[in-house]
């Protein structure tokens, strides 16, 4: 690992607090740096993208910023990408929140938590997450570790190869994806104690490991 | 399935974390920061802080304590005290809190709440309810107090769970029960109160006021259907710990999040 480690680029596009990923990314001794510039993101080692809110008007703000092909291009050339909560959302092609399409990196639809009787929404706290396959990015937790949660909205993608952890929240629903070097995650790393920094730790490495630096 | 929290709340005066009991006569208890990094390690799930200093100082101190805390305790934060407008509780939210909580700004001005949770969302926006028994009345039955901070306060001439009820309709997404009379008794928490406000709202519920041990834990979540409990000086004395607690906790079925396995 060089000695400053690895750049980071967190997206900005207006969807929530990115002081706390930040905060973290540094932490685990990354260089991160909160940005809506697509060269940014372009340059960087690796990429960050989080945030909280609305679909259809974060999906605006990234369109606003041109900032869709950026993220797109970044996934397919394999750049580590970790994508958090909406992050994870809005790589689908769309979702039941509201009529934007999403990024359209997974195949599939983000779907409402079901409402029943006596279970709370949003869904906010910790919860088990069964962990499925051994991507680099969540290695070394142990399965069934707890991780916080604030959502509503959950992403369930058509190929269930992609699937790397679920959670039973009145439906079994997809709450980590990963492949190649991309991962996202429905709960907040951030806000998950030392088994969340352990992903921004995992992260770092994967992204030191491919630029040898 | 979701756990039941257990929440260190740490009441702050001029950049210290004191304890009082039945809202006076505060003790000093730490530094904030040390004491939310102690609390973290120790499997606390969420931290709460109340700003009791009134002045536009102790809000500059209470903004810097939050960055300070969030910036290295990497578990959700609610901060409350002398918030009152959207951009009050806007630079909480900048400074690292993950939920904001309000009390007397909300009575004053309902609409702050229906105003934060659209701006902020409903999982940001939590009632903080004083609430005491009026002495005497049978059935029993709470007044909403205000202007707590430091003393009893003063009525707001409000049912507690009446006003509760209206605050969750309005947007608050969380409500924290606390209990006056309870309060840094550690005789347990008022059940009946929490039943009351379990039965009229559907948002989680805090329970705050009282904790004494562990099976007042176990009371509150079992028989007041509290989704987290809150405490402060048995924590902060190490009369229990968290992980006593949690262990507790789990040993009667209620679901925890484990201290060792994450």
């Amino acid at each position: 690992m060089s000695r400053a480690g690895p750049t980071i680029a967190i997206i900005d596009y207006q969807a929530g607090n990115l002081r706390s990923v930040h905060k973290a990314l540094e932490k685990v001794g990354a260089r991160p740096f909160i940005t809506s510039d697509a060269r940014a993101i372009e340059d960087a080692d690796g990429v960050v993208f989080p945030g909280q809110g609305a679909c259809d008007s974060s999906m605006r703000q990234l369109k606003a910023r041109g900032l869709v092909s950026p993220i797109r291009a970044s996934i397919a050339g394999g750049k580590p990408f970790l994508g958090i909560c909406l992050g994870l959302q809005l790589l689908l092609d769309g979702s039941d929140e509201g009529n934007e399409p999403g990024l359209g990196v997974l195949a599939g639809r983000v779907k409402a938590l079901p409402r029943e009787l006596g279970r709370k929404i949003p869904h906010m706290g910790w919860n088990r997450v069964e962990l499925c396959g051994s991507h680099p990015v969540l290695a070394g937790i142990p399965n069934g570790s707890h991780f916080y949660f604030v959502h509503s909205f959950y992403a369930d993608p058509d190929d269930t190869s992609v699937v790397a952890g679920t959670t039973s929240y009145g439906v079994e629903f997809c709450s980590a994806v990963a492949w190649d070097n991309a991962v996202a995650v429905q709960f907040h790393p951030e806000k998950s104690g030392a088994m969340g920094l352990r992903i921004y730790e995992n992260f770092v490495r994967q992204i030191t490991a491919r630029v040898g630096a | 399935m979701l756990t039941k929290r257990i929440i260190p709340c740490l009441d702050v005066k001029a950049g210290r974390v004191v304890k009082g009991v039945r809202f006076r006569d505060h003790r000093d208890a730490g530094d904030p920061v040390e004491m939310a990094a102690w609390y973290d390690a120790e499997g606390a799930d969420e931290l709460v802080f109340y700003d009791i200093t009134a002045s536009s100082d102790g809000r500059d101190i209470m903004l810097d304590v939050v960055e300070r805390v969030a910036d290295q305790v990497f578990i959700p934060l609610t901060v409350g005290g002398g918030l009152r407008t959207v951009a009050d509780m806007h630079r909480m939210l900048k400074a690292g809190a993950d939920k904001v909580s309000i009390n007397t700004a909300a009575v004053e001005n309902p609409d702050l709440i229906r105003q934060g949770a659209e701006q902020f969302g409903n999982q940001c926006i939590v009632l903080g309810l004083d609430a005491m028994r009026v002495a005497g009345a049978e059935p029993v039955r709470w007044e909403v107090r205000v202007r707590t901070g430091d003393g009893g306060g003063q009525s707001a001439g409000l049912d507690a769970i009446e006003w509760a009820a209206r605050a969750a309709e309005l947007g608050a997404g969380e409500i924290v029960a606390n209990s006056m009379d309870a309060d840094g008794t550690r005789e347990g928490y008022d059940l009946e109160l929490l039943s009351a406000l379990s039965e009229a709202t559907t948002v989680p519920l805090v329970a705050s006021g009282g904790a004494g041990s562990p099976e007042h834990m176990y009371d509150a979540i079992d028989r007041g259907r509290a989704d987290a409990v809150l405490a402060a000086s048995i924590f902060h004395y190490r009369v229990h710990s968290i992980g006593e607690a949690k262990e507790y906790l789990a040993s009667r079925g209620v679901p925890i999040r484990p201290l060792s396995a994450g």
